[in-house]
């Protein structure tokens, strides 16, 4: 059963995958250009794993940003992932701490959306059973690995899949993909459209804040929702 | 930049990283967590997904908001929306999804 949930993880996480590998490389080539020793370029990606916060980050060390501008970016570039590590926490809380570091290590946005979905079905479906780590896990070990790899070949050789083929699409459509069959109800479309306007308004802000406060304002209109709506919703406990 | 300096920076960025994600997976159970926090938890991936679809599909490369037929990436991203909505067949929407985008690009070029 574990094993099966591991393997469909990484069979979920497929697509996402195909738009992530082009990524990777550009940060290699990029982290490169920016006098980065191939060493310190690679090791960011397993040290920090997290692209915005390596390509901002590449950004800042060539431009000879001081250590305390570089560290509060990341900061506020990765603070989205409190969200994410929120809405995991009532799923891993039973599990052992060695389990919660690995997940909080591999917490990224793709292994968040492939992983929360499931968590969300197997409670749904009143199961109490470990499927729904290994399933994370598997996701978010191929993400991991992928991340690695391209990030590796854009370091040592330079090279770069070309942006002509679209293959970043990979990564919203997979996305449409898993959200659309998991909006359960009217204050969860609600929640989605809002942040939705508020994302689109407020995207040229910079270190991802729009993506914060558009997640946010969907979130309380997600909670508005609920008083208007007549039955009563079931929550995480 | 010395490679002593370089490696410290990065490990400072890590080290942050790996803080925000653990901070509520560590602090769930050690403290009571207010009902409307929990609450409000089950609008987080709807939220969060969509904010990061709507400006891919509109606002490529942080353009304005292109809603003309030369822009393929929203009207696959529509196509997909509705495939995903009736099928909920996740390998078919992105399938489709991917294939209509591919199309128009080469048409729209």
């Amino acid at each position: 059963m574990n094993r099966s949930s591991f393997f469909s993880g990484i069979r979920a996480q497929l697509p996402i995958l195909l738009g992530v590998a082009p990524f990777g490389m550009i940060y290699g080539v990029l982290a490169r250009s920016a006098g980065l020793p191939p060493e310190i370029a690679q090791a960011m990606s397993s040290i920090v794993f997290a692209g915005s916060s390596q390509f901002i980050g590449t950004t800042l060390f060539r431009e000879s940003a001081p250590f305390i501008v570089i560290v509060l970016t990341t900061f506020v570039v990765n603070l989205r992932h409190a969200l994410y590590s929120a809405s995991l926490a009532p799923y891993v809380e039973p599990l052992s701490l060695r389990w919660k570091l690995l997940i909080a290590y591999l917490l990224t946005d793709e292994g968040y959306a492939v992983g929360i979905v499931r968590y969300q079905q197997l409670e749904g479906s009143g199961v109490k059973e470990n499927s729904g780590h290994f399933y994370y896990l598997g996701g978010a070990l191929a993400l991991w690995t992928t991340w690695q790899l391209s990030t590796a070949i854009g370091v040592f050789f330079g090279a770069q899949v070309p942006a002509s083929w679209g293959l970043d699409f990979a990564l919203p459509i997979t996305f449409i993909a898993i959200m659309i069959p998991a909006l359960a109800d009217r204050p969860s479309a609600l929640a989605a459209v809002v942040a939705a306007v508020v994302a689109l308004a407020a995207h040229d802000l910079n270190y991802k804040l729009g993506l914060i406060f558009a997640a946010l304002s969907g979130i309380v209109a997600g909670l508005i929702a609920e008083r208007f709506t007549p039955h009563r919703i079931e929550t995480v406990e | 930049m010395s490679t002593t300096y370089l490696w410290l920076t990065i490990l400072s960025m890590g080290v942050v990283t790996f803080l925000i994600r653990l901070s509520f997976i560590i602090a769930w159970g050690k403290f009571e967590m207010p009902p409307l926090v929990r609450r409000s938890l089950r609008y987080v991936p709807p939220a969060v997904l969509s904010a990061i679809i709507l400006p891919e599909l509109l606002r490529p490369n942080n353009a304005p908001i292109d809603l003309s037929l030369g822009n393929a990436r929203w009207i696959a991203g529509l196509v997909a929306a509705l495939i995903a909505w009736r099928t909920r067949n996740a390998l078919l929407t992105i399938v489709v999804g991917m294939i209509v985008f591919w199309i128009i690009s080469l048409v729209v070029k």
